[in-house]
């Protein structure tokens, strides 16, 4: 009953391939520069306001340094440039990708998927830390979650709270706020979800080693004929 | 597959023209090689999305930090400053110069003697920490007008006594939270804070809110002013433009 794929069909299409390779040049940008920009302040708090007087939701285990004015000088820029790069990046992808109906037919779990005999099988495999590749080529249903997770969860809550720690956007956009609970937790959240982003990658990688780096890293730069 | 590849670089290209026109209307002073590209994005999005300026957020006085953090100066060592801060600022005064009708030396009597405006708003610094503080001062806006400012006048250059100076455009300038404050939490502003006039500009970064101002100058340009950055926090890394 299934057709079979024309000879021809890549496993990652062209728009695919370059946002992919455009998100791991910024993703690196943002993570270093973002620890650059924290160094001088490694403190969280939850609500408004925040300051080293104050008594901190969390703090990470070291001192603040703030002699070092450009780390944190070129920490900002370095993030912002990064950041412009990663939105019209992202744009382009989520354009391309809802022209092109590659969230329905990538991203949707088929119906042999919502199977819990299946997802279980899946999720065994990714526990013994076995080859997690689909035999068809798809993504599986633990790849179809995360990358949904990604793309519509993460990606989008570490912008928002990002954009909620500017002055300026926020005078723009109040409702900024309300959403977040104010300019600390906004900062605190864009933390915890770049955590969250970083976690993901570190798996992400994982995963194509156990799938074969060489082959899925070659598919993600050639297309990988199927 | 070729024809949505060709589409995609249609519409790079097109987001690129439309990002250097409106970059080009209104580019910050200064930029950092490709981090120009990155500050120029920004400020023209910024200047876009405010260009009805929208105030910050305002909050209620229960809302105000009891230990508001004190950054940089405390005390300016300057002798004259002692001497002027000995004598309750009495005999102070803030020079504005440039593209103004009525250049001259301003005292701070003159200043409280034009309405007030008292706002309580928060204070977020590039190094993460905010706080909330009610400030109290005239609007920048009321004085440009009382000194006549030009109308070719594009951005506003402040220095300090503790040595600090940068520049605003006129954007923030006339914008109605922009105060020169001579106020703060109800009483007067405490020396630590910037006593006897400090800048509020609330849709930037603390390190744009410059204490102890002492000279104010209106012009059309920056690039010929000191080392032609239109700050001195760009010295130190820090974009001009400081929304973010």
């Amino acid at each position: 009953m299934t057709a079979p794929a024309p000879a021809t069909q890549v496993i990652h299409k062209g728009p695919v391939r370059i946002t992919h390779w455009v998100n791991v040049l910024t993703f690196v940008a943002l993570a270093i520069s973002g620890i650059g920009i924290l160094l001088a302040h490694p403190r969280f708090y939850w609500g408004e306001t925040g300051f080293f007087d104050m008594p901190a939701a969390f703090e990470l285990p070291f001192d603040a340094n703030l002699e070092d004015l450009w780390v944190r000088a070129y920490g900002r820029e370095v993030h912002f440039l990064a950041a412009w790069i990663a939105v019209l990046n992202g744009t382009a992808y989520l354009a391309w990708g809802i022209y092109a109906r590659h969230f329905q037919s990538s991203f949707v779990p088929n119906r042999r998927q919502l199977q819990w005999a299946y997802i279980a099988q899946v999720l065994g495999r990714h526990v013994r830390l076995q080859n997690p590749s689909e035999e068809s080529g798809g993504y599986n249903i633990l790849q179809k979650t995360a990358y949904t997770g990604v793309v519509f969860v993460l990606l989008p809550a570490v912008i928002l709270s990002g954009l909620t720690m500017s002055p300026a956007v926020t005078a723009a956009f109040p409702q900024l706020f309300t959403l977040f609970g104010g300019r600390q937790s906004a900062r605190t959240i864009h933390f915890i979800v770049a955590n969250a982003l970083v976690l993901f990658v570190v798996i992400h990688v994982l995963m194509t080693y156990l799938a074969g780096f060489r082959r899925t890293l070659m598919s993600m730069i050639t297309g990988g004929k199927q | 597959m070729k024809l949505s590849r060709r589409q995609w670089i249609a519409g790079a290209a097109a987001a690129g023209v439309v990002g250097v026109a409106a970059s080009k209307a209104s580019l910050p002073p200064s930029s950092r090689g490709i981090f120009g590209v990155s500050d120029a994005l920004t400020y023209a999005a910024h200047r876009v999305l405010l260009a009805h300026q929208p105030l910050a957020r305002e909050f209620g006085r229960d809302m105000i930090t009891p230990d508001f953090p004190v950054n940089g100066e405390r005390s300016p060592g300057d002798p004259l400053y002692q001497q002027q801060r000995a004598r309750k600022f009495a005999d102070w005064s803030l020079s504005i110069t440039g593209l103004v009708e009525t250049p001259e030396d301003y005292s701070l009597a003159y200043f409280k003697s034009l309405p007030a405006r008292t706002q309580v708003t928060q204070h977020s610094c590039e190094e993460g920490w905010s706080a909330i503080a009610e400030w109290t001062g005239v609007q920048l806006s009321r004085v440009l007008k009382e000194v006549g400012v030009q109308p070719e006048a594009r951005y506003v250059v402040f220095e300090t006594v503790d040595g600090w100076w940068d520049s605003i455009d006129m954007a923030d300038a006339l914008h109605p939270q922009t105060l020169l404050a001579y106020g703060m939490n109800g009483g007067e502003l405490p020396v630590a804070y910037g006593a006897p006039l400090r800048l509020r500009v609330e849709r930037q970064l603390g390190y744009k809110n410059l204490k102890y101002v002492s000279r104010m100058l209106v012009t059309n340009r920056v690039d010929n002013i000191k080392d032609g950055t239109g700050s001195n926090a760009y010295e130190a890394g820090f974009a001009w433009y400081a929304g973010i």
